[in-house]
């Protein structure tokens, strides 16, 4: 029942998405995008907070990444989209190698400290790397190419980059859920508990949690690389620690133990930031307050909300 | 001439100025149901960390098949076939009590990485977890959440965590701590058949004399860190040391 219950919400959401161009303005259809990339970036992220129980604060590095390489492949290299989709993600997936390397032998606030530390570095990289990023001002003004392989979308057009998006999230969701799912999935989640006791059970457990690590990069380098497309720059703050402060509140706002809910909070935050910012330019103090409301009481998130209506845990 | 199943040799292990453990030499062998007692504080968990990885030995060697066991990380040593439980039970609360065993079944097929496969519909790998829950009776709970069990069943999970990976040596660390009499009747009985199949060699840590004389072929003594004695149940039981040691304390 509760199955057919959640399947059922998820083709509504799927019709939603699809038909939302046909009925809402174009800046409606703006917004969603915004909500489905950086959904996907916090969904990545979660990949090793809610499942693996590693609170990452520099996940912006790896967004950041995917941003830049994208950015510099479409000015220097004018490849088709989908090529550019397909190498920054790596990209990103080597940094997270790196960096990840180093920090998954840590734990807790240790952990969480070190990546904020190569956050602000590969901030500082590209803030400081001039000719090859263009320092603060970023990369700016890349033109945008074909998509390739023969698909007759233009990426300039808001209506059909919203549908690329839509399809690149939704197949990266799924591949992501289908992660969590998998052995790999139930051995993240067993070292969320208790990292000691799955190494004593025969799994390396810090390789693991690279190959957690290193995934949970590559889908936020994609998601990198698309909201450069779409927002046609790439900045340094997009490798900032505001940058990856996002993903932190926007699953703790969904629920952190749910699949869906860094998306449904990506959707809320940026939902509550577009309404406020139409009234008031300081955004900031009233969505803060808002979401300091959301988090003191709803510990579980929206989606621990929910379960409550519908009748709790089984 | 066959290769010593487990093989101490003169391990010492310090912490700073304290002297966990002096000079321990010993050997276990294979197939015969050994007990390591001694009072509180006396080594014991201290000399399963030595064995398992979680510690390193200040001096000495442990080697396990010939291999050796000393400098080498917990998951390798799992996978040289010794397995240990934990003194304080340290099982997974949040999933399901198959989910633990799973876990351990993952780790010893090497299923980690089958990133395609899904769990939950491995009827292949549900049916070995299974049979591990059922041998220690704990079947029926297969789908409730591990942290909801009572405190004995979370003991005997944490025993199914360790069998699942099919290991040649087995090290349990008090494993009927704070049990009932009649939980751990139960469990002596389950390590007495299991160990009567002959799959598994057990090496069991126990403060309470007199719950192993009913088990163990062969036990040794620890001491203040030191091997008091060695022995039979009966030769133990007569040792002159070790009933000064326990001197307070019954043993009949
Ligand atoms: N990590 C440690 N650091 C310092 N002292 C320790 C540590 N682990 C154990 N000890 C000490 O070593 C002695 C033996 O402890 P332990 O091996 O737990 O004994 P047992 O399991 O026989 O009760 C105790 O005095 C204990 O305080
Ligand atoms: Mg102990």
């Amino acid at each position: 029942m509760r199955k057919k219950i959640q399947l059922g919400v998820l083709l509504l959401l799927a019709v939603v998405l699809v038909l939302l161009p046909k009925v809402s303005p174009f800046f409606i259809v703006f917004v969603a995008t915004e909500i489905l990339i950086l959904g996907l970036f916090a969904t990545s992220f979660n990949l090793m907070f809610g499942y693996c129980g590693l609170l990452s604060f520099g996940h912006g590095a790896f967004f950041g990444t995917g941003a830049y390489v994208a950015g510099l492949l479409l000015q220097h290299l004018q490849w088709d989209f989908i090529w550019v989709l397909a190498v920054a993600p790596l990209a990103a997936a080597v940094g997270a190698t790196l960096i990840g390397w180093l920090c998954v032998r840590l734990n807790e606030v240790y952990f969480s400290m070190l990546t904020l530390a190569f956050g602000m570095m590969v901030f500082a990289i590209a803030h400081q790397w001039r000719s090859v990023t263009g320092g603060s001002d970023g990369l700016a003004g890349f033109p945008l190419t074909e998509v390739g392989i023969g698909l007759d979308i233009v990426l300039a057009n808001p209506f059909h980059f919203y549908y690329l998006t839509l399809l690149i999230v939704a197949l990266s969701l799924a591949a992501i859920y289908l992660l969590t799912i998998s052995p790999f999935g139930l051995i993240l989640r067993a070292m969320r508990e208790n990292t000691e006791r799955v190494a004593f059970a025969g799994i390396p457990a810090n390789r693991y949690r690279l190959y957690g690590f290193i995934l949970s990069g590559l889908f936020s380098g994609l998601a990198g690389a698309l909201f450069a497309t779409f927002s046609r720059v790439a900045v340094p703050e997009m490798s900032h620690w505001t940058q990856s402060a996002e993903p932190i509140l926007m699953t703790i706002l969904g629920g952190s133990q749910y699949f869906f809910g860094p998306l449904a909070g990506a959707a809320v935050f940026l939902g509550l930031k577009t309404l406020i910012t139409s009234y008031t330019s300081e955004w900031m103090i009233y969505l803060g307050v808002i979401l300091l409301g959301m988090v003191l009481f709803l510990p579980k998130g929206i989606f621990g909300l929910l379960e409550r209506w519908l009748g709790g845990r089984t | 001439m066959t290769m010593p199943f487990l093989e101490v040799a003169n391990v010492t292990k310090a912490f700073g100025h304290f002297v966990a453990l002096r000079r321990i030499s010993l050997t276990v062998r294979e197939g015969r149901t050994t007990a390591l007692i001694g009072p509180n504080g006396a080594g014991k968990t201290t000399f399963y960390n030595l064995l398992s990885g979680r510690l390193q030995p200040s001096e000495g060697t442990v080697h396990f098949c010939g291999r050796p066991v000393s400098g080498q990380p917990p998951h390798k040593i799992n996978k040289m076939g010794i397995s240990r439980s934990f003194q304080i039970t340290n099982i997974f609360s949040e999933l399901t009590v198959l989910e633990n065993v799973l876990v351990a079944l993952i780790a010893h097929l090497n299923l980690g990485l089958r990133f395609w496969r899904i769990v939950n519909r491995d009827k292949k790998l549900a049916a070995r977890g299974m049979e591990v829950l059922e041998r220690l009776g704990l079947g029926p709970l297969a789908s409730s959440r591990a942290g909801t069990l009572s405190y004995g069943d979370k003991r005997l999970l944490e025993l199914a965590i360790v069998l699942a990976t099919e290991p040649k040596l087995v090290l349990l660390d008090e494993p009927t701590a704070g049990m009932t009499p009649e939980e751990t009747h139960a469990v002596i009985r389950l390590l007495r058949s299991l160990a009567a199949e002959g799959k598994y060699t057990f090496l069991i840590t126990e403060h309470d004399m007199n719950v192993v004389f009913g088990l163990a072929d062969h036990i040794f003594v620890f001491h203040h860190g030191e091997l008091l004695a060695e022995g039979t149940c009966e030769e133990i039981r007569a040792h002159p040391e070790v009933r000064a040691a326990y001197l307070g304390e019954e043993v009949d």
